[in-house]
């Protein structure tokens, strides 16, 4: 069948499957019927719950202001699929084109989406994570259960990990009045997204609010009482904290367990893509009828070296999500590649903090608008003698112009004149990054590969 | 009714906070939290946020349903965003 009749079937009655029923497979879901699929569309999700937004979870459900089990993500349209909720999928047979469930079912596809996204990074020692009052936070269930428990409310709540999650609980703990320790290995809250110089910025809001911040420790281990609930956390520097609530925020694990033997190129790191969102087989070969989305994709980024980069940003699981439902029903030059630039938001002690671009790829931050001690400003990040990155703390409007410069590769250092530049930020410092191969709590951006231009590999046939 | 905001698109304009003062409140200079699932009473403040928002960042659910909240997926939704 020549493409075009292909896809002209394709959209009429061509099956669909989406393996993932949170923000990405939604809208993907939405897309598909908007562009006209008309076909049989089935959401597959392991979650017993119509697909429900993450970032209210560790912010306005901590606060109060919202419940952690009513924040269902609007429909944008109906999007008539036959949903398969509760249920996790456990396989992929890629030349049958069949995905199997954990229930044993199998549901056949014309073209799949694999949008599973990532699972928090648990307690590693299995004993420990079993103990009442140890938790992690990804999931409306979990939320739920953290919820109930912050009501108690507790006498000392410990979060082990100062990265984006960990320091939302803190600042909700605080907000509340509860008494919080946070431990983190490295120098810093948020260092590993935003480096060492905006890090203690991060650290002195903690302590301001009254946050009890040990940094360059590791929690060695959890103590529970007689009756298994956590009363106790030992630190590699010999110090006890007593504490009945832990919650564990070491980053997530993305979600490709289940593809393992099914010779798609998936591991830890995620899924490889191409440009389109299409994966890539084990082979490096790219797949026509599979495509990714969201947490779980990994996809090269002309901006960035041609790195692939997997993000956990809620804009990019849209974004992507979008172009993979287009390109999944159109056909060759009618197909868009995505190339969203990364931004994420967060909100901690009543300061929202924004970033746009690849902050983990500078080498050096100047502030360009604002000052740190105010903390309300504008950072830039520098790479090879480009803009890269530029965190915001309280200064987000100018950031669209941020990315304009990260767009077109604009000259770093930034020398013009910017509204509210100071003399301390005229020259660039180091953006102090710590080594990646001691990673602290998990990033929410990933560079993984190398870029083709490094020219690290090289081929070396064998000798017959 | 169900809402979500783009937090990236949001620029902390705070026409929504003004205007659905229960649903919508500043935390802080810029940050904004919201309710995602406010109760049909607010319906009229919603829908005037949602309008007045700048960047267009707020999707909501629901605005013109006269009847109670969606329950359970797959339900047919308008689009109302």
């Amino acid at each position: 069948m020549p493409a075009e009749a292909f896809h002209e079937w394709l959209r009429r009655e061509g099956r669909i499957v989406i393996v993932g029923a949170s923000l990405a497979g939604l809208r993907a879901a939405e897309t598909l019927r908007a562009e006209g699929f008309a076909g049989p569309l089935t959401m597959i999700g392991d979650e017993p719950y119509e697909p429900y937004d993450r970032p209210p979870l560790s912010k306005a459900a901590l606060l109060g202001m919202a419940s952690p089990d009513h924040t269902e993500l609007p429909r944008r349209r109906d999007i008539d699929a036959t949903w398969r909720l509760g249920v996790a999928a456990a396989g992929l047979d890629m030349a049958a084109r069949r995905v199997r469930l954990a229930d044993g079912e199998e549901v056949p596809y014309d073209r799949l989406l694999i949008a599973t996204g990532v699972h928090a990074r648990p307690w590693p020692k299995e004993d420990e994570a079993q103990l009442d009052g140890v938790f992690v936070l990804r999931t409306r269930d979990d939320a739920v259960r953290l919820h109930r428990r912050m009501k108690g409310p507790p006498r000392r709540v410990l979060i082990i990990g100062a990265g984006f999650t960990g320091s939302e609980i803190a600042s909700a703990c605080r907000n509340q009045g509860i008494a919080v320790t946070v431990a983190e290995r490295a120098g810093a809250p948020l260092v590993g997204a935003l480096g060492g110089v905006i890090g203690a910025v991060a650290a002195e809001l903690h302590r301001e609010n009254g946050v009890d911040l040990r940094t360059g420790v590791m929690v060695t281990g959890l103590e529970g009482d007689v009756t298994g609930r956590v009363r106790a956390a030992h630190l590699s520097d010999g110090s006890v904290v007593e504490t009945d609530v832990v919650v564990v925020s070491l980053g997530a694990t993305r979600n490709t367990d289940w593809l393992e033997g099914s010779g798609l190129g998936a591991g830890p790191r995620g899924i490889a893509c191409d440009a389109g969102c299409r994966a890539f087989d084990f082979r490096g070969i790219v797949t026509d009828d599979i495509y990714v989305a969201g947490d779980v994709a990994r996809s090269p980024h002309p901006l960035f070296g041609y790195q692939f980069l997997s993000l956990e940003h809620w804009g990019n699981a849209v974004a992507q999500a979008e172009v993979a439902a287009h390109n999944m029903i159109s056909a060759g030059a009618d197909r868009r590649p995505h190339m969203w630039v990364p931004a994420f938001w967060s909100s901690q002690f009543g300061v929202n903090i924004k970033s746009v671009g690849v902050p983990s790829m500078g080498e050096e931050v100047m502030i360009t608008q604002g000052s740190l001690t105010e903390r309300r400003f504008v950072g830039v990040y520098g790479y090879q003698g480009r803009v890269i990155a530029a965190v915001s703390f309280d200064n987000t409007r100018w950031l669209e112009f941020y990315q304009r410069l990260i767009e077109t590769g604009a000259p770093f250092p930034v020398e013009f004149t910017t509204v509210d530049r100071r003399p301390e930020g005229r020259k660039p410092v180091p953006a102090d990054f710590p080594d990646p191969s001691l990673p602290t709590h998990g990033p929410t951006v990933t560079l993984s590969g190398y870029s083709p231009a490094d020219r690290q590999l090289v081929f070396t046939p064998a000798r017959h | 009714m169900r809402l979500v905001v783009d937090l990236n698109k949001c620029q902390g304009y705070a026409q929504c906070a003004f205007l659905a003062p229960g649903v919508f409140t500043m935390h802080g200079e810029e940050s904004l939290v919201y309710n995602p699932r406010p109760g049909t009473e607010q319906r009229e403040r919603v829908a005037r946020a949602v309008a007045a928002c700048p960047v267009q960042a707020i999707t909501a659910e629901g605005l013109d349903d006269a009847d109670e909240e969606p329950v359970g997926a797959g339900r047919e939704a308008s689009d109302a965003r």
